[in-house]
C-alpha cells in the first residue's frame, strides 16, 4: 500500500472491543482546514472516514485499507460563553477536557455518556445518550450548530431547523459518514459544584427492578440508571442495582466538600495490565457480580458522589477493555418499546442462560427518539451487556437480534461488530432517507467504514 | 471482513473442489448465512458438483477458471473473487500427491508436482498478498502437509513441494502482518479424501471435516500454525529429531 496522504502512517486499528483488527492509513487532523484541503484532493481508492478516540466498540470508527483522518489534534476549545450558556469547539476535544474546562465556570454537558473519552466530533456521529436520556434527549439533542466538511471539501454550517436540517440529522447518529464533523456549539447547563446527589437501592429481582422502574420517574432525579446481574437465574434472575440521581447543589454538600465544589475527575489512573488469555471466566464473572450486588447498601441511602465515580466510574482504569483477553468482547445494546417489556424479560433469560461471563451490564428507560435519521434512542427499555467473544457467542446474539426484530426494536451501531445483512433496514425505519442523503453528499462513496461495508452499502 | 463473533462474508477456494477446501467452506456457511464463495477450479463435472454441493449448504457460488500450472491464472482468479466485495478469507487448497517412484524418476512427473505444489501457490500467494494488503485484511488459509517437515522415503517428491509451500506461507505470514493480513499454516497428516483414495491410511488418519474445525478454530483464535489433528504436533516434533538410522528404520 503507498502512502495515501503524506503525513499518513499505516496503522492496526480496532474499536474499543478489540475485535476485527484491519490496518489503515492514519493521518493526523490539526485544523479544520486540513480537513477541507484533504476531502478537497483526490479521494483514496477505499475512501476515507474521522475517527476520534476509538470508543465505539465495535468497526464503525475503522476503514480497512483506506484513510482514516485522526481528528483528536483538532482539539481547539474556541468560545466559552458563561453568561450565555454554549462552548463553541472544535471536533477533536474530548469531553474530559470540556469538563475541565466547564466545570470551574459552573457550567457542564446536558448529556454525558458513560466515559469522558469521547470526542464531541464522535458523540455527535453515534448521538451518544447518558443516565437522564429520559428527561434530556441525547447529545444531538444539545448541539446548536456545527461545521461539516462534505466529501467535495466544502463546509457547510449545519443547525437543527435551518435550510440543511435533514443534513444535520443525517450526521447526528450518522456514524461519520454524512462527512466530517470539524467544529461545533454545544449548549451546556449550570452546574454549582462537581457532585451528584446520588439515590441507590438494590432490587432483588428483574420483576422489581422493572417495576420500580415503570413507577415513573422522579422529576428531581432526572439521571437514572440499573446495573443488573446477567449471570444470575433462578428466583435472583436480574437482580439490579439501582442509582438515581442529580448534579448537587451548594447547598447538598457537607461543610467539608462545600468548600471546594468543584474538585476535578481525576486524570486517567492506572493503566490495565495486559493479561494473556483475559480474566473473565465464568468464576470470575460471578464473583464480580456477588460483589458489585452486595457492595450496594441493602437499604436506600442517599448519598454525595463525585461526578466522575457517578457518571464514568471505568474512567478511572485505563485500557480496561485488555480485562478480556486477545479476542476481546462485542457490546450488545437494543432497546425495545415499552409495551414488550416481555421481550425484555426474555432477552435477560437469554443472556443468563447462555452462561457467559458478562458483568458491566446496565439497563434504563429511553426517552422520546429525536430527529436524528439513524439515531439509535427510541423511548422504551434498553439494555447493553458487555459479552467476552467465544465459541457459540454468534447464536446468542442471532437469538437477541430475533428477539428485539420481533419486539419492533434495535439494535446500536455504535456498538455493534457482527450484525448480519438485512437487520438494519427492519430496525431503523429512516434508512432509505439517511441512504439518500449520503448519495446526495457523497455521490462517489468517498466516505467508508467497515461498519457501513457490512451493513449499508451494497457491493 | 471477518466479524467479531468470526463470521466471513466471502470465500476464495483455490482449489474448489479440493474436499477440505469444500469442508472449509461449509463450515464458514454453517455460520454464515448466504455466504459468497468464489470456486476457482479447472472447468469440470467436478467443478459443478462443488458448485450444486456449496449451494446446498446456502452458498452463493460463483465459479471461476484456475489453471494451477499458470501464474496469471491465480491473478485472474483472484481479480474476479475481488469484483464483488472483499475476500475475507482465500483457501489454497489444490495440490498433488503423485506417485512417489515416478515423481523421482520421470523429469516431467516430478516437474509437474513441483509446479502444482510448489510454484503455483507460490503465484497464488502473491496475487493474494497484494489483494490483502489494499484491503487492509484478509485471512489466508494454506493447506500445507505434515509430509513436509520431514522428508521421508516414501513420499519425499511431495513432501519437498510442500516443504517449500510451507515456508512461503509462513513468510507471507510475516510479510502480511502489518499490511492486517492473517496467514494460517494448516499441516494435515493423513487425511481420507479424494487425494488419498485407494490408500492405506497412515497412523491419526483425519477427514476433510475434522481439518475444516481445526481451520476455523485457529483462524477464530489467529493462531499461524496448526496441525491436523493436534497430537501431530508433538509427534512430528519427536520424529523431525530422530537420528536418519533410526527414522529411516520406521514404517512409514
Amino acid at each position: 500500500m503507498t502512502a495515501l496522504h503524506p503525513a499518513a502512517a499505516r496503522r492496526r486499528l480496532t474499536g474499543w472491543g478489540r475485535t476485527a483488527p484491519v490496518v489503515s492509513e492514519v493521518a493526523g487532523v490539526r485544523t479544520p482546514d486540513d480537513v477541507v484541503a484533504l476531502l478537497s484532493s483526490d479521494a483514496p481508492a477505499r475512501g476515507l472516514l474521522p475517527r476520534g478516540l476509538g470508543r465505539s466498540y465495535g468497526d464503525a470508527a475503522q476503514n480497512a485499507g483506506g484513510l482514516v483522518l485522526d481528528m483528536t489534534g483538532c482539539d481547539r476549545v474556541l468560545t466559552v460563553d458563561a453568561d450565555g450558556g454554549f462552548v463553541r469547539v472544535e471536533a477533536g476535544v474530548d469531553l474530559d477536557r470540556l469538563t475541565r474546562v466547564l466545570l470551574p465556570l459552573g457550567l457542564w454537558l446536558p448529556v454525558v455518556p458513560g466515559t469522558r473519552q469521547v470526542t464531541v466530533g464522535g458523540a455527535i456521529a453515534a448521538d451518544v445518550h447518558g443516565k437522564n436520556h429520559h428527561v434530556s434527549g441525547s447529545f444531538g439533542d444539545h448541539v446548536i450548530d456545527l461545521d461539516l466538511v462534505t466529501p467535495d471539501g466544502k463546509l457547510h454550517t449545519l443547525t437543527p431547523d435551518g435550510p440543511d436540517a435533514q443534513l444535520f440529522w443525517a450526521t447526528v447518529g450518522g456514524m461519520g459518514l454524512t462527512g466530517v464533523v470539524v467544529r461545533a456549539t454545544l449548549a451546556c447547563i449550570r452546574a454549582e459544584t462537581s457532585y451528584a446527589v446520588v439515590e441507590t437501592e438494590r432490587c432483588r429481582d428483574l420483576d422489581q427492578l422493572l417495576e420500580r422502574l415503570a413507577e415513573g420517574d422522579d422529576p428531581s432525579l432526572p439521571y437514572s440508571v440499573a446495573w443488573f446481574d446477567a449471570m444470575a437465574r433462578g428466583s435472583r434472575l436480574g437482580r439490579a442495582v439501582l442509582t438515581r440521581g442529580r448534579l448537587a447543589t451548594l447547598d447538598d454538600l457537607p461543610a467539608k466538600l462545600a468548600r471546594h465544589p468543584v474538585r476535578l475527575p481525576s486524570t486517567a489512573g492506572p493503566s490495565f495490565p495486559v493479561v494473556p488469555g483475559g480474566l473473565v471466566n465464568r468464576a470470575s464473572g460471578l464473583a464480580f457480580n456477588e460483589l458489585w450486588f452486595r457492595k450496594a447498601p441493602s437499604r436506600p441511602t442517599t448519598g454525595v458522589h463525585g461526578i466522575g465515580a457517578f457518571f464514568q466510574p471505568l474512567d478511572g482504569v485505563r485500557d480496561w477493555n485488555r480485562v478480556y483477553g486477545p479476542r476481546g468482547f462485542c457490546q450488545y445494546q437494543f432497546v425495545v418499546p415499552f409495551a414488550e417489556v416481555d421481550a425484555f424479560r426474555r432477552a435477560v433469560r437469554l443472556i443468563a442462560r447462555s452462561g457467559r461471563p458478562s458483568c458491566l451490564n446496565v439497563l434504563k428507560r429511553m426517552g422520546p427518539t429525536n430527529r436524528g435519521l439513524i439515531s439509535f434512542p427510541a423511548p422504551g427499555w434498553t439494555l447493553a451487556v458487555d459479552l467476552p467473544v467465544g465459541p457459540g457467542l454468534d447464536e446468542l446474539f442471532r437469538d437477541l437480534d430475533d428477539l428485539v426484530l420481533a419486539a419492533g426494536g434495535r439494535v446500536y451501531l455504535a456498538k455493534d461488530a457482527r450484525m448480519p445483512e438485512g437487520h438494519l433496514e427492519r430496525m431503523y425505519p429512516r434508512l432509505e432517507e439517511f441512504r439518500a442523503v449520503r448519495a446526495a453528499v457523497d455521490p462517489d462513496g468517498i466516505l467508508v467504514s467497515d461498519l457501513s461495508r457490512r451493513l449499508l452499502d451494497r457491493p | 471482513m471477518i466479524d467479531a463473533t468470526g463470521r466471513p462474508r466471502s470465500l476464495l477456494l483455490l482449489g474448489g473442489t479440493s474436499d477440505i477446501a469444500l469442508a472449509v467452506a461449509e463450515a464458514y456457511a454453517a455460520r454464515t448465512p448466504g455466504l459468497r464463495v468464489t470456486l476457482a477450479a479447472r472447468p469440470s463435472a467436478r467443478r459443478d458438483q462443488a458448485s450444486h454441493r456449496l449451494e446446498a449448504a446456502g452458498c452463493t457460488v460463483r465459479p471461476v477458471d484456475l489453471e494451477a500450472r499458470s501464474a496469471e491464472s491465480h491473478e485472474a482468479a483472484v481479480r474476479a473473487a475481488a469484483e464483488g466485495g472483499d475476500v475475507d478469507v482465500a483457501v489454497v487448497a489444490y495440490g498433488l500427491l503423485g506417485d512417489n517412484e515416478r515423481s523421482w524418476t520421470d523429469v516431467a512427473a516430478g516437474v509437474e508436482l513441483a509446479e502444482v505444489n510448489y510454484v503455483g501457490p507460490v503465484a497464488a500467494g502473491i496475487a493474494l498478498g497484494a489483494l490483502v494488503r489494499q484491503q487492509g485484511h484478509g485471512v489466508v488459509v494454506a493447506l500445507s502437509s505434515v509430509a513436509g517437515e520431514r522428508p521421508r522415503r516414501s513420499n519425499f517428491v511431495y513432501g519437498s513441494t510442500k516443504a517449500g509451500f510451507d515456508a512461503f506461507y509462513t513468510g507471507l505470514g510475516e510479510a502480511l502482518r502489518e499490511h492486517g493480513g492473517h496467514v494460517l499454516v494448516v499441516r494435515p497428516g493423513f487425511v481420507r479424501s479424494k487425494m488419498t483414495e485407494g490408500l492405506d491410511p497412515a497412523p491419526l488418519a483425519t477427514d476433510p471435516q475434522s481439518v475444516a474445525a481445526a481451520v476455523l478454530g485457529a483462524v477464530d483464535a489467529r493462531k499461524e500454525q496448526v496441525w491436523v489433528p493436534g497430537t501431530m504436533r508433538p509427534v512430528m516434533s519427536v520424529l523431525r529429531h530422530l537420528p536418519r538410522p533410526v527414522f529411516r528404520r520406521l514404517p512409514i
